[in-house]
Formats: structure tokens, sequence, C-alpha cells
């Protein structure tokens, strides 16, 4: 990250008849974050980025791009923006190549064949390329939204829910992507998704909203506690493992005890040792769930506001 | 502009309500034609039951170009839908499918897209017309040959000369392609407000039907409100096919159905300048 920033939303606010959706919003990303928006369904996120992308008019405040505002650079900012916003719907009566080949040409650069082909292989559909849209799964869909979004190659990428639909395998390769994007193609992401744990795992910058207003904004390392996880373990046989817990070093890491589910705050390295301790000491272990930091420090930011 | 122009062509003409429109005046003109060619002789007579008595028709009065008249004259309601099918589409159907939000994220204004769109959808409305008069008149000439054409309004009868009557068809054919982009404007222009199509092509056809009715009732209030509904100018071809040709007023219904036109377009344009797009 540097300090040019590419986007900043200062004072947006916008009305629907009575409820305010966006409520004063300020935010700011800059050239190579990777940017997490989160916020619960209703908080306000994608009017925010429908506003970003000229969908709709805000009732006030200001967003600029690259520096320049909006309102009067709109069409050299959407240049170098690419965006799915909500669920990408397409000419359904279109192939995917001639989709994109329709977006390309009014994308303000000079998309050639080639490059609607390397797109279409970067997102797995190069083998579908001639088959209608409309024959497509969701996730193949969204996949070619995601195509569509870097087309013309933009350096500022807007993603609002962009894994919804997909299966986790589907999931990891989006996110995966949103990596290579960022590291080594050196894009700057703002990813909007209701998927805590997707946005832990590759923003380096994030802001919580909550009924159109900020909760926090900053970096992500600074705002959670990321070194310890707070992890569920399910076991059988709850005294015998209580008793085995109280006779050893784990008990100071012992969190919660409910029937028989253990909760342990615990670094990562320490969730196989203790996985391997039960099952050593002739306990079942039915699960571990690791319970994301970023849920906690989530839910606790939204408390706290409400 | 011309890009746009061509996307948009490229995309109606890959649907198949697009098609609706060429496949019923493919369908419908050659069954008149049938009809005419089997019971034309009985239509003739009927037309000129009155002076009979009076007049001796010799020659090839069942011709082309009379059939070709008659389809034109009873389309007056027919093509609009078929216009309003493909223009009602236009924006509503982006809204329908959401790709709004794919098209309207590319750098390119909204005044380009509303444009493109809304000539596309006047080249459909003209595509249509010239394919109507491709089928009735070309197919007509073919079938039944060519002649005088006899045509009976209320004050006359008037009977023009063979060499007399292309350039009446061609100028009709032209006007009624205006009359029809009226049509074309409007659905685009409701198109604009809603996000299904039904709408559109529904709210066009009752506004037309109505605005008929009205001008069909002999009261002398409606008589007093017909200069002002569009759909009076719309059938002014007509006035070409008398004789002489009031020029005059086939110029002022000609420059009220293009100040419709820029009326329609020029209100899609600010509405959809300043929508919200939420689909």
């Amino acid at each position: 990250m540097n300090n040019n920033k590419i986007i900043e939303v200062t004072s947006l606010t916008k009305d629907f008849k009575e409820l305010r959706a966006v409520n004063n919003l300020n935010l700011n990303v800059f050239e190579g974050d990777v940017f997490g928006f989160l916020g619960p369904n209703g908080a306000g996120k994608s009017t925010t980025i429908r506003m970003m992308l000229s969908l709709i008019k805000p009732d006030n405040g200001t967003i600029n791009f690259f520096g320049k505002p909006l309102n009067k650079n709109r069409k050299d900012i959407l240049k170098r923006v690419g965006a799915i916003v909500e669920k990408p719907d397409f000419y359904g009566y279109l192939s995917a190549y001639k989709n994109l080949e329709i977006l390309g040409k009014i994308s303000g650069k000079e998309i050639k064949k080639n490059r609607i082909m390397e797109v279409l292989e970067l997102v797995g559909l190069d083998k579908r390329y001639k088959s209608k849209v409309k024959t497509f799964s969701h996730g193949m869909k969204q996949r070619l939204g995601l195509g569509q979004a870097l087309l013309h190659d933009p350096d500022l990428i807007i993603l609002d829910e962009p894994t919804t639909g997909l299966d986790p395998q589907g999931m990891k390769e989006i996110r995966d992507l949103i990596l290579y994007l960022s590291k080594e193609k050196k894009k700057t992401i703002l990813l909007s998704s209701h998927i805590l744990y997707e946005v832990e795992l590759v923003a380096n910058r994030m802001i919580i909203i909550n009924k159109g207003k900020t909760i926090v904004e900053g970096n992500v390392k600074d705002l959670l506690n990321t070194k310890k996880l707070k992890v569920s373990f399910e076991l059988g046989d709850e005294e015998k493992t209580a008793a085995l817990i109280s006779q050893s070093g784990w008990k100071e890491k012992l969190e919660l005890n409910k029937n028989n589910t253990f909760v342990f705050s615990l670094e990562n390295e320490e969730i196989p040792q203790l996985n391997k301790y039960f099952v050593e000491n002739g306990i079942a272990v039915s699960s571990v769930i690791p319970t994301r930091s970023l849920e906690d420090y989530f839910f606790k930011m939204l408390d706290e506001a409400a | 502009m011309i890009s746009l122009i061509r996307i948009e062509m490229y995309k109606i003409f890959k649907k198949w309500r697009t098609y609706i429109g060429f496949i019923a005046i493919g369908v419908l003109v050659p069954i008149i034609h049938a009809a005419m060619y089997f019971e034309g002789s009985n239509t003739l007579d009927f037309m000129t039951q009155n002076i009979q008595e009076s007049f001796v028709f010799v020659g090839n009065l069942m011709n082309g170009y009379l059939v070709s008249y008659l389809i034109l004259t009873s389309l007056a309601v027919h093509i609009p839908f078929l216009i309003t099918l493909v223009a009602g589409d236009l924006l509503a159907g982006e809204a329908t499918a959401g790709t709004y939000r794919m098209l309207l994220t590319r750098p390119i204004s909204r005044t380009q897209i509303v444009t493109a769109k809304f000539l596309t959808g006047i080249i459909y409305t003209n595509l249509l017309i010239f394919w109507l008069a491709l089928m009735s008149l070309v197919i007509g000439i073919i079938i039944f040959g060519v002649g005088e054409l006899l045509v009976i309004s209320n004050q006359s009868i008037i009977i023009f000369e063979q060499s007399d009557i292309i350039w009446r068809f061609l100028f009709a054919y032209g006007f009624a392609s205006l009359g029809m982009s009226v049509v074309s404007s409007l659905a685009f222009l409701f198109s604009s407000l809603v996000e299904n199509a039904i709408g559109p092509i529904v709210t066009t056809m009752a506004v037309i039907i109505v605005f008929l009715i009205l001008s069909a009732i002999q009261i002398d209030f409606f008589q007093t409100i017909k200069p002002y509904l569009f759909t009076n100018y719309i059938m002014s071809w007509r006035l070409i096919f008398e004789d002489p040709v009031d020029f005059n007023e086939l110029t002022k219904a000609g420059f009220i159905l293009i100040g419709h036109i820029a009326v329609f377009f020029s209100i899609t344009l600010y509405l959809f300048n300043r929508k919200d797009i939420l689909t």
C-alpha cells in the first residue's frame, strides 16, 4: 500500500424516501489495497458501490477516484475501473464470448479476441466460450462477471459479493484470483462481502458499516488480534475430558465448557497439538471449529454501535 | 455512436421477439393477397356499389396498387402493436435482465446509450415498414399486376393513372414510417419508466386505442381535442392519395409527428439521466 488515494468518499449520503441508506459515509482506499467492505445485509454496502459506479446519484457527499471527482470525470474514471455489482447478469441469449465482446467494445479500450479468450481462460470458462449464458450455472455467471470486470485490465476492481452462490472450491478460486490480482498484477481491489472469513484472508484494510454509517475503518492487522483464535472442540465423554484438561497445561487456555463443547483460546499452531493430545488420551474428537476473530470483531463492533 | 447502434441492432436481432413483426407481416399480407385473389372482385364491387350505375369501369382495377392501398389503411392498429414489442423492450429489457448494471458502469454516457437505443428502435420501425412495403406492394404487383388506382374517400372518387402512383406509395410508406416512429418513441418512453417490457407494450397500445376512439366519437368536445392527439396525424399519409395533394396539411402533420418524437425522446433522456439503477 502507498499513500495514493484511489477512492476517496466523503460525507456520502443517500435517502430512499424515509430510509437513509447511506449516512455521511467516509471511506478511503489506497493504491495496492485489498480493501474489505463489511456490513450486515442492508448496511448500505451495495448502495455505496452503486453510487461509486454512478448507477445511483448521491443526495450529498463527494466521490473521488484517482484524485478526480467522479461527477466531472465519469468516463475517464470508468475506463480504469472494473466492477461486479451484486449478482452479475448477462444477455442470456448470447454466448459468453459475445457478451464479453460487446462489453469490450464499450469499455473505452480496444479489446482484441485473444484478450477475451485470455480472460475466459483466467476465470475457467474458455471451454464454454461458445455456450449461451442462459445455460450457465450461477457460479459460472459469477466467474463470467469477474471476467467482464477484468476484461479491460482496470487499475481498480470493485467486487460486490463476488463469491455469492459459489461452492467452497469456487470461493477459494476467487480468493486466489483476488490475491493474484493484488500481488502479481498490483491491482487495487475493493471487496464487499458478507463472508467475513473471506475478507480476513485477503484484505489488508477494511471498513465495517452498519445502517449506512461507518463503524470502524483501518488496517485489518491493527483492528484484529489475529494471533489467537477461539477454537471450539466437540469431544466425547465430558467428565473424562474435563478431568484430563484440568490435569494438563491446556486448562489455562480453556475459556468455556458447555456439555461436550470445549472452547479454547489458541494460537494457530496449538490447534493440531491439542487435537493430538485428545486423540492420544482416548478422547473422541467429533469436530474442531475455529471461530474467526473477524467475526468476533464484527459482531462486537455492531453490538457497540447498537 | 455507430458502434453502439450496431451493438444494439445485433442485440435486438438476436431476440426472438424482433422477428414476430416480420413474421406477422410475412404471414398476414400473403393471406390478404390470397383473399383478394379469390374474393377481390366482390370487394371491388362492394367498394363501387354506389357508383356503378353512373360509371363504367374498364381495365385492371383489382391490381397490386389497390391491394397495397387497402393493406396500408387496415394496419393502423396492428403495426403499432408489432413495433411496441421491440421498442417497449429496448430499455425495460435491460432492467428485466439486470444488464443495466453492466452497461451503465462502462465509460459511455447514459445519453449515448439512450440515443443509440432510441435510434435502434427507429431503424427497426423503418425496417418493418419497408418489409410491409416489400410484401404488399412488390408481391401485390407480382400477383395482381399493375393498373390504375381507385381511391374512394368520403367526398370523391379518384382514379390515379398508373404513372402517377409509385411516388405516392413511396411517400405514403415514408410518412407511415414517421407515424410509426412516434409510436416507437412513445413505447421507448414508457420502457424507460418500468422494469418489464409488458408494461410499455400494453400502455402504448392503450394510449393509441383510446386516442383513436376519442378521435372517432362525433361529439364537439372530442372533435375539439382531436387536433391535439398524435394519432390524428399518423394516418395523414392518406392525404397523398388525394388530388390535388394538400402539401401544406401534409407538412403540418409531418412537423407535428416529428415534434412528438422529439418530445418523447427528450422526456426519456431527461428521466433516464436522473434514474437510479436499482435492478
